[in-house]
């Protein structure tokens, strides 16, 4: 299985089914298979912080939301990730393509690449970081049942050379 | 015309509908003019009322009114393209319009020269405009979504604090929508 299919099953698994996405080089092929899913809902949107919006209003008609992003995005929703999902203890599955890590071709991903961690910590946002397709299929589902019972985001870090 | 009196008269048209309102003073005057489950009040993350009534209103079948601003629309514009291109029949976005960040001391935006009614009809959307009055049984009866600019004057009612804390204003909601009272 490759690494896009992993995420994919691992999404799938968990049963998310709601999903918003910015794309990145790497989540192309994993976008395509979630736009195909007749079970699920795939919202793009035009900004990270804005696709936590929405999936926030989906959660709370019931359904299991998941934002498909790059790092980078994950500076432009700080706020949203404390004064709205922190404040009101809402969950979501954050898949993030992780640039600026080993194997980074372009040197303007590195400052937010390093940054990414650090930010997610400062925000008490838990991440697990797969490092094979067959670890992603294992933790993705395991990771929505903490983001769930935790009533708090979880992040999945996927670096480049997972891809 | 006040915006709490703004937010009264929309009041009495709505019963079943579901209502996501802004951060600041707005949810307070919702809260003093009429408390309900059907309301779920922002205490954060300002931008955000139109992209939580998306994602509402793509994910179930109830009507669904957000109260939000002027300050708060230009915050996050991308908002009204996603929402005009995701289609939701079932939302109605009100923005009433004081032309001021109204729960900071006034300051002023960009609302009095740059108009947001003729934004959203360039994106595509169905518009209402409203000064005096507000007719919002026609709103009602159109199908989504649709942008109803109202303006109102600067300034705040003084109401206190919602009395509620955020995960119980989630957890009401949450009932209501999902009906597992």
């Amino acid at each position: 299985m490759n690494s896009s299919q992993a995420v994919y099953q691992g999404i799938k698994k968990a049963g998310v089914d709601f999903v918003v996405s910015l794309p990145c080089v790497n989540l192309g092929r994993l976008m395509e298979l979630v736009e195909c899913d007749p079970e699920i809902m795939h919202i793009p949107v035009t900004r990270e912080e804005e696709g936590f919006g929405v999936c926030a209003g989906a959660f709370l008609a019931g359904k299991k939301p998941a934002i498909l992003m790059q790092n980078s995005g994950l500076g432009n929703s700080v706020n949203v990730l404390a004064s709205l999902y922190q404040l009101y203890r809402i969950p979501i599955l954050m898949i993030i393509s992780h640039r600026g890590t080993a194997g980074e071709f372009m040197s303007a991903q590195v400052p937010m690449g390093n940054a990414t961690p650090r930010v997610l910590d400062a925000l008490k946002v838990v991440y697990l970081n797969p490092q094979t397709p067959d670890d992603a299929l294992k933790l993705i589902p395991e990771a929505w049942i903490l983001s769930e019972a935790g009533e708090a985001p979880m992040g999945i870090l996927l670096d480049i050379t997972f891809w | 015309m006040q915006r709490i009196e703004a937010i009264r008269k929309i009041c009495q048209y709505l019963g079943d509908e579901l209502v996501i309102c802004n951060i600041g003073f707005p949810s307070r005057e919702l809260y003093q003019v009429k408390d309900s489950p059907t309301h779920f009040y922002m205490l954060g993350s300002m931008g955000m009322a139109s992209s939580i009534g998306l994602g509402l209103s793509l994910a179930q079948d109830r009507k669904v009114v957000v109260l939000d601003g002027d300050g708060s629309v230009l915050m996050n514009l991308g908002s009204l393209v996603t929402i005009y291109n995701q289609n939701p029949k079932n939302l109605v976005l009100v923005v009433l319009d004081n032309e001021c960040y109204g729960s900071t001391g006034s300051q002023c935006t960009y609302s009095s020269t740059t108009d947001l009614k003729k934004i959203a009809e360039s994106i595509g959307f169905q518009t209402f405009f409203f000064k005096d009055e507000i007719e919002f049984t026609k709103v009602l009866e159109t199908d989504g979504p649709v942008f109803v600019h109202v303006k109102v004057l600067p300034g705040n009612a003084d109401v206190p604090v919602i009395p509620l804390e955020p995960e119980d204003i989630k957890k009401r909601f949450m009932e209501e929508v999902q009906g597992k009272k």
